[in-house]
C-alpha cells in the first residue's frame, strides 16, 4: 500500500530534520575546530612546537638536534620538541602570531628578524640569555651582531653562513691562469673574466668567466664590496653614496663590454643547484657563491676541479680585502608563543658547541660559535671549511642591514639593478631613484613607529 | 505561530548556511579591509588609524603607478586578443566536423592545466638558452628574443601565456553559439547572405551577451593577474617590467607587512573593476541584444 503524505505533514518534518542537521553539523565543526586550536593533553610533558624553513639534508640535520634533546635534557625536564619543516615560513608565522597562535619556536631569516622584532611580534631573550649564561663572547661578534637589535637580544644562531669567490680550476688551465692565484682585485677579477669569455665560431657565448647578476642573491650589497652602506643606521639612505655609484660601473663595465641583452640570456640558462647551474655546468668560471655551494657540487658535478678564495677587492681599499657577506639562519620565541621557557631551554641546548656542530656538521657549513672544534674542522666535508669559518672573523666583514624596511628596499635595488645591467639607466640615476623612493618610505616608517610608540602599541 | 511566520522561519532556516558565510567570511572581511585601508596595519600590531593616509602614499608611489601600467598594458593587449582568438575557435570547434568532441577536448585541455604548471612550463618553453620556441626560431634563421629576459617581451610573454589557458572562455562562446537558432542561419540562406554575412547579421548578434559576459569576465581577470607573473618573474623581474598590482598587493601585504596600505590598493581594484564593468554595461547597451527582453 502506497501512502501519500500531504505538504502539510512533510514541511515540519523537513524542516525538523533540516534544523536537527544544521545544529549538528556546526557542533561537530565546533568541536573540530576546538580539538585543532586546544593543544592536546600530554600529561606533565610540555610540547614544544618548532616550525622551520628547511627540508631534505638540511632539515633531517636540525632533526637529529631536536631528537637527541627529546631524548636527553628533554626527557628530564619534561619538554618534547615537536619539528615541523613549513614552507614560506615568514608568512605562516606573521599570520599565526596576529592570530595569538604562534609556535613556540621559528627559524626565521636575518632579513625578517628586525622586522618582526619592530612589530613586537618576538620575545626579547635577553633574559633568558643571562639566566643560562648566554653571552656575546661565545660568538663570532658578526653573527651576534645579527642577533641583537635595538638593544635587544631576539635570536639566536643556528647554522651561519658566508660567501666567497668560487673558481673552476680546469678552466684557468685551460686559459693559462695559474689555478693557485685567483684573482684578489677587481681589476684583476675582470682581466681574468675576459681571458675566461669564450664565444663559439657564430660569435654566441659559451662560456663566461664571470657575470655579477649571477646568482643575484646579493646584488644589493655590491657597494659593500667598494666600501658603501645601505644607511647610516639611523634614518639616512646612502645607497646613492660614490662607493656604491662606483660598485655599480663596475656592474654596468660587463654590461657594454659583453652586451646587456646577450649576458641575460646566456645567464637565463642556468637553473641554481642543479646540473644546469652556471658554475656547476662550468659554463660560468667564477661566482660569488656560499658555503653551501660545495653540497651541490657534490651532488651535481663530483669531478668539477674548483676551489674558493676570499672575494676580490678595489686595488686602492686594501682595507676591504678578504670581505665576506656573514648571515645566519635564526631561532625566534614569536610573541604570544604558550611555553617561551620551554622552548628557550631547547634553544640553549643547541647553543652548546656540541649540540651546535652537529648540526653544522649535517648541514655541512661553518659554526657560529666563537669556539670551533678540531674534530669539526677536521672532519667537515667542505674542503673549504676553514675559510669560510674565518672570513667572518675578520673585520672587513658584513651583514645584512638590519632594517624593518630592508624588504621593500632590497625589492628597490633589484629593480634598479636590472635597469643598470640592462644599461636602461646610469647607476647614479638609478641609485637616486632607489634613494629618494626610499628615503620616504623609511621617513614613514619611523614616523608610524614613533606614532605607535606615543600609543603605547 | 501563523504560516506565514513558520514559511519565514523554515526560508531563514534554509538560507542560513549561506547567511552565516556571507557574513563570516565576506562581509565582515570586505568590511574590515575598509577600515584597515584607513589605517596603519602591519597584522601584527593593532592598528592605527591614518586617514587618507595610505591613499596619499599611494597617489606618490612610483611602483603602485608602474603596477598599474604594467597591469594595463597587459590588459588593453590580452582582453580583446583573447577575445578574438577564442571566439574565432569557437566558431572553428562549433563546425560540423568528424571527430569533434576529441578537437573541443584538446583545445579545452591547456585550461585544466593549473597555473603554476602552466607557468613552470612556459618557463622552459620559452627559455631564450634552452627553450623550444627560440630552437625553432633558430631552425628557420630567426635569432629569438630573450622571452624572459628582456623587458620588451616579457610582458608579450604572459599575454601569451594567458591566450593558451583561454579554454573556459572559449566553452563558453560555444555553448552561446550552439544556442543559435538553426531557423535564423536558414532565413538568412534563403536571403542569399553568405558566411561572413551570417556571421556578421546573425551570429554576432545573437552571442552579444556571451561576448560582453566574456569581456567583463576577462577584465576582472587580467586586472587580478596574479599566479603566473608571480612564479615566473618573482619580485616582477627583469626591472619591474612584469610587477603586476596584484602581486604588488600581496608584497605589501605580506612581505612588506603593510596591511593597511594593501588593503588601500585592494579598494582601488575594486572601484577600477566596477567603473570598467559599468562602463562596458553602459558602452554595450545598444549592441547587446537579448532575446527575452
Amino acid at each position: 500500500m502506497r501512502v501519500r503524505l500531504s505538504s502539510k505533514v512533510m514541511k515540519p518534518i523537513a524542516s525538523s530534520i533540516l534544523g536537527t542537521l544544521f545544529v549538528a553539523v556546526t557542533v561537530a565543526l565546533a568541536v573540530v575546530a576546538e580539538m585543532i586550536t586546544i593543544p592536546p593533553d600530554y600529561g606533565n610533558v610540555t610540547h614544544v612546537t618548532y616550525w622551520e624553513k628547511w627540508t631534505g639534508f638540511e632539515s633531517d640535520a636540525m632533526k637529529t638536534v631536536v631528537d637527541r634533546y627529546n631524548s636527553t635534557e628533554g626527557k628530564k625536564k619534561h619538554i618534547f620538541v615537536e619539528f615541523l619543516p613549513v614552507g614560506d615560513i615568514e608568512a605562516k608565522v606573521l599570520i599565526a602570531t596576529s592570530g595569538e597562535m604562534p609556535p613556540d619556536i621559528a627559524g626565521l631569516d636575518t632579513l625578517d628578524v628586525a622586522a618582526f622584532a619592530d612589530n613586537n611580534a618576538l620575545m626579547p631573550l635577553d633574559n633568558y640569555c643571562n639566566q643560562y649564561g648566554i653571552k656575546a663572547s661565545d660568538y663570532i661578534p658578526t653573527t651576534w651582531s645579527m642577533m641583537y637589535y635595538r638593544n635587544h637580544v631576539f635570536a639566536l644562531p643556528t647554522t651561519p653562513d658566508s660567501n666567497a669567490l668560487h673558481y673552476n680550476r680546469a678552466e684557468f688551465r685551460a686559459a693559462g691562469l695559474d689555478p693557485n692565484k685567483p684573482p684578489t682585485t677587481f681589476d684583476e677579477l675582470d682581466a681574468v673574466s675576459e681571458k675566461l669569455t669564450k664565444k663559439d665560431a657564430n660569435g654566441k657565448y659559451v662560456q663566461f668567466g664571470f657575470i655579477p647578476a649571477d646568482p643575484g642573491w646579493w646584488n644589493w650589497g655590491w657597494g659593500y664590496f667598494f666600501g658603501g652602506t645601505l644607511w647610516d643606521g639611523k634614518d639616512k639612505i646612502t645607497c646613492n653614496s660614490p662607493e656604491n655609484i662606483r660598485a655599480w660601473e663596475w656592474v654596468a663595465s660587463y654590461s657594454k663590454k659583453y652586451g646587456a641583452t646577450a649576458m641575460a640570456a646566456f645567464k637565463s640558462g642556468f637553473a641554481f643547484g642543479s646540473s644546469s647551474d652556471g658554475f656547476i655546468s662550468g659554463k660560468e668560471a667564477m661566482q660569488l657563491q656560499g658555503v653551501w655551494m660545495y653540497n651541490f657540487i657534490q651532488q651535481f658535478n663530483p669531478k668539477l676541479d674548483w676551489a674558493a678564495a676570499p672575494f676580490p677587492h678595489p686595488a686602492d681599499r686594501p682595507d676591504l680585502a678578504e670581505m665576506t657577506f656573514a648571515d645566519s639562519d635564526n631561532l625566534v620565541i614569536p610573541a604570544g608563543a604558550k611555553h617561551p621557557e620551554e622552548a628557550f631551554d631547547f634553544i640553549a641546548f643547541l647553543q652548546k658547541q656540541p649540540n651546535m656542530e652537529l648540526l653544522c656538521m649535517g648541514q655541512r657549513k661553518g659554526s657560529p660559535l666563537a669556539k670551533v672544534s678540531d674534530w669539526f674542522l677536521n672532519n667537515h666535508p667542505n674542503p673549504y671549511i676553514r675559510l669560510f669559518s674565518d672570513l667572518p672573523k675578520l673585520k672587513s666583514a658584513r651583514t645584512p642591514p638590519m632594517m624593518g624596511i630592508f624588504n621593500e628596499y632590497n625589492d628597490a635595488l633589484g629593480e634598479a639593478f636590472d635597469e643598470v645591467c640592462l644599461l636602461q639607466k646610469t647607476p647614479k640615476e638609478a641609485l637616486d631613484g632607489v634613494h629618494d623612493r626610499i628615503q620616504q618610505v623609511l621617513d614613514h616608517y619611523l614616523r608610524i613607529t614613533k606614532l605607535r610608540q606615543a600609543a603605547g602599541g | 505561530m501563523s504560516y506565514a511566520q513558520r514559511q519565514e522561519r523554515s526560508g531563514w532556516l534554509f538560507v542560513s548556511p549561506w547567511v552565516v558565510g556571507f557574513v563570516g567570511f565576506l562581509a565582515y572581511p570586505v568590511l574590515a579591509s575598509l577600515y584597515y585601508s584607513f589605517t596603519d596595519y602591519s597584522v601584527l600590531k593593532k592598528p592605527i588609524w591614518t586617514g587618507f593616509d595610505n591613499f596619499i602614499q599611494l597617489a606618490h608611489d612610483e611602483v603602485f603607478w608602474q603596477s598599474l601600467k604594467n597591469t594595463a598594458y597587459f590588459s588593453l593587449f590580452f582582453i580583446p586578443l583573447s577575445l578574438i582568438l577564442t571566439l574565432g575557435l569557437a566558431m572553428l570547434l562549433n563546425t560540423k566536423v568528424r571527430g569533434m568532441a576529441f578537437y573541443r577536448t584538446i583545445f579545452y585541455l591547456p585550461s585544466l592545466v593549473p597555473q603554476v604548471a602552466t607557468a613552470v612550463l612556459f618557463l622552459w618553453v620559452f627559455n631564450s638558452e634552452h627553450g623550444l620556441v627560440n630552437a625553432f626560431l633558430a631552425s628557420i634563421g630567426i635569432n629569438g628574443p630573450g622571452w624572459l629576459t628582456d623587458p620588451a617581451w616579457t610582458k608579450f610573454t604572459i599575454i601569451l601565456l594567458g591566450l593558451w589557458g583561454g579554454g573556459n572562455t572559449m566553452i563558453i562562446y560555444l555553448a552561446g553559439l550552439q544556442e543559435v537558432p538553426q531557423s535564423l542561419y536558414e532565413a538568412a540562406e534563403i536571403d542569399g547572405a553568405r558566411a561572413w554575412q551570417k556571421t556578421k547579421n546573425v551570429t554576432l548578434p545573437m552571442i552579444s551577451p556571451v561576448i560582453l559576459f566574456n569581456m567583463i569576465m576577462g577584465i576582472i581577470g587580467a586586472i587580478q593577474m596574479f599566479t603566473a607573473p608571480f612564479v615566473m618573474f618573482p619580485s616582477g623581474t627583469p626591472a619591474h617590467s612584469t610587477y603586476f598590482y596584484a602581486a604588488y598587493l600581496y608584497d605589501s601585504a605580506f612581505r612588506f607587512h603593510n596591511m593597511g596600505y594593501a588593503c588601500a590598493m585592494g579598494w582601488i581594484m575594486f572601484v577600477l573593476i566596477l567603473v570598467l564593468t559599468m562602463l562596458s554595461m553602459r558602452l554595450s547597451e545598444k549592441h547587446v541584444y537579448y532575446g527575452g527582453s
